[in-house]
């Protein structure tokens, strides 16, 4: 029977079928950061459990670190406290851990990728919504909550009800100054947050095909703001040429049986889906968020629409802004490149590309967060933060900072955002705060001009 | 939390917003806890109250609204996986969640911590809502056993799914660790097999 590449990784893990229930699915990894897991530790703590398989769980703080002066303590006790017990539990269950200031530490879903922790045809869970990143890999990876974490813990297995599957495909080659993440704002767009809810996503066609790893996994890191539990890409050329050589990533031998089994992970070529969608890639343009949720994305040269419902208009009233305007000359207070959705490598060169030759716009706060501490390290040997620095930019450290504003880093309120991170709720970015999604680029080109503007029109 | 069920009769919340995400459920500056405490205090914290802490004109601070049961607009609880917002709903006291559809995450979290998410259909949930505003004081029954969910003001009746493992476990106040755990041969079972590709850690 022909079958999706979702099917056999799925399939391939069940431990067993409850009678009238879910499945007991076995989970190769498990990432731990320092904000989902505490009541977990705590549960088995009091169950009197030890973690079944406590070398397949990696454990690292990232939502709470401040983005500079992380060789000190970290200022907020509160905070403070979440991360110490984060290494405490580390230490007692006997898991692996990156602190503040390793040089392995950073975002979780930027680190397990680069170190090659996470890899085609495993099954990864993560207290964490965004652990659909993983997804890139060509791996089924999905976000759960605490109590979940905690039953990988104790068993490392989980209880779920199997997805429905779905494949979202893009055709052609993208236009000028449209990125992965430009692709993933407009099928929210076109589909709506909920789109893709109760569906695991594979992405498909000669766009995705032609995306760098960098690239996949921003498309991924987004599925869950379609309401996919996760998205992946079956592996290629592409993705094992980005495994090889990783710390982590089989050797040896190893490789060659790895990278055999790996090349059998794709869908059937007459595979059913339960949902297919098509796009084409032509059709896309450099996309910015006008609302409170990610599917309310527009071209950036575009004009935001009138709203259809109670909903609707209470983001825009939030927004403060009207129905019919241009998003085009919007004053912009404040630029945020980073998150696990645009925080590496690739990203961080594409912003510089554009504020190359330029400067930051006097009136603009902009916070440039690396991913991880590899990727801090790659922008010093690329010489990114000299040419950065000449255009009035500083590389700050890494961790999810601005994203949802647990350290310090909080847009004030009522001050615009753009921002490349994953959510423009209410309030994510600091109380009262106001967030546009956009690309590198679209953040680059607000961060230089001071307002929104089509980077398209900076690029030569 | 693990209060067993069984039938659920009660006033309702009304919510009729869609799309309510879990960072308004539960606004991230309040996850820095390492229990599972006083999470219902923060309740939609930034739509009851203003930065001052004086209170939002929001219906959680509405004495004309009150009950164990949540009745929210279409796609509730989307955004981040974070079980703090299950951990608030419960907190605050809600033990049924209504809505004609639910985030996938956050509805597991919601089962989890023995709140129970009810899906109805589009139509009787806006019936619902117009009941709710006509009288406040409308009664919303909520039978697991049978699995149905009644409007007792129309009289309307839904049946509501829910898998037999789960109805199980939230009648009998279990969870799903207690099941894993009995399952330790069928794990190492799995493990010794051919299906598991990554038998060492790598």
């Amino acid at each position: 029977m022909a079958n999706t590449l979702f099917d056999k990784i799925w399939d391939r893990h069940v431990v067993q079928l409850v009678k009238d229930g879910p499945t007991q699915l076995y989970i190769d990894r498990l990432y731990c950061h320092e904000v989902t897991s505490p009541q977990a530790f705590a549960g088995m703590r009091s169950r009197g459990l030890k973690c079944l398989r406590p070398e397949k769980i990696y454990c690292m703080p990232d939502h709470n670190t401040p983005t500079h002066d992380q060789d000190k303590p970290i200022a907020d006790p509160v905070s403070r406290k979440q991360v110490d017990t984060l290494k405490r539990n580390a230490e007692e269950f006997g898991l692996t851990y990156f602190g503040m200031m390793d040089k392995n530490n950073g975002i979780i879903h930027v680190v397990g990728p680069e170190q090659g922790l996470s890899l085609p045809g495993m099954t990864i869970v993560c207290g964490d919504s965004h652990t659909s990143t993983h997804g890139a890999m060509g791996a089924v990876a999905f976000g759960i909550g605490t109590s979940e974490v905690e039953m990988v813990m104790a068993s490392q297995c989980i209880l779920q009800q199997k997805p429905k599957s779905m494949r979202i495909s893009v055709e052609g080659k993208l236009r000028k100054g449209v990125t992965a993440k430009d692709i993933a704002l407009y099928l929210m767009s076109r589909i709506t947050t909920s789109g893709a809810t109760g569906y695991f996503v594979e992405y498909a066609g000669s766009t995705i095909r032609s995306l760098s790893m960098e690239g996949r996994l921003t498309l991924c890191n987004l599925s869950i703001e379609m309401g996919a539990r996760g998205g992946f890409i079956a592996p290629d050329e592409t993705t094992f040429a980005y495994l090889k050589g990783r710390e982590h990533a089989p050797k040896g031998e190893e490789w060659d049986k790895a990278v055999a089994y790996w090349r059998t992970l794709r869908s059937d070529d007459d595979a059913v889906f339960d949902k297919e969608l098509l796009f084409d890639a032509d059709d896309i343009e450099p996309m910015i968020t006008y609302g409170t949720n990610p599917g309310m994305g527009i071209p950036v040269t575009g004009v935001i629409p009138t709203p259809q419902d109670a909903s609707a208009k209470k983001a825009l009233k939030y927004m403060q802004f009207e129905a019919g305007e241009s998003m085009i000359g919007k004053k912009v207070d404040y630029v945020f490149l980073g998150a696990c959705t645009n925080g590496r490598i690739e990203d961080f060169r594409a912003f510089t590309s554009l504020v190359r030759g330029r400067h930051k716009a006097p009136d603009v706060v902009a916070w440039l967060v690396p991913g991880s501490w590899k990727v801090w390290q790659q922008i010093k040997d690329e010489g990114l933060d000299k040419e950065l620095a000449a255009a009035g930019f500083e590389i700050r450290q890494p961790g999810c900072s601005a994203c949802l504003a647990m350290n310090d880093d909080k847009i004030p309120a009522g001050k615009l955002a753009v921002s490349t991170s994953n959510r423009n709720f209410e309030g994510r970015q600091g109380p009262g705060s106001r967030t546009c999604l956009a690309s590198p680029y679209t953040a680059a080109a607000a961060a230089v001009t001071g307002k929104i503007t089509d980077p398209l029109t900076l690029m030569n | 939390m693990k209060k067993k069920f069984n039938i659920v009769r009660s006033t309702c919340v009304p919510l009729p917003l869609e799309n309510v995400d879990t960072d308004q459920i539960i606004p991230a500056r309040f996850l820095k806890a390492t229990d599972k405490e006083g999470f219902g205090d923060n309740l939609f914290r930034d739509w009851r109250y203003n930065p001052d802490g004086t209170k939002k004109d929001f219906v959680l601070n509405d004495p004309t609204y009150g009950g164990e049961i949540l009745v929210a607009g279409k796609n509730f609880g989307c955004g981040s996986s974070r079980e703090h917002a299950a951990w608030a709903i419960a907190g605050y006291g809600f033990r049924v969640v209504v809505s004609s559809f639910f985030a996938d995450i956050h509805k597991n979290n919601e089962l989890n911590n023995f709140v129970l998410p009810v899906v109805v259909t589009p139509a009787f949930l806006s019936e619902l809502f117009d009941s709710i505003k006509e009288d406040p004081r409308t009664i919303v029954t909520v039978d697991v056993p049978n699995q149905t969910i009644t409007n007792e003001k129309t009289g309307h009746s839904e049946h509501f799914d829910i898998n037999g493992y789960k109805k199980y476990c939230l009648t009998e106040g279990l969870d799903d660790i207690d099941f894993l755990l009995r399952s330790k041969d069928k794990i190492e079972a799995w493990e010794k097999s051919d299906n598991n590709f990554y038998k060492k850690a790598l």
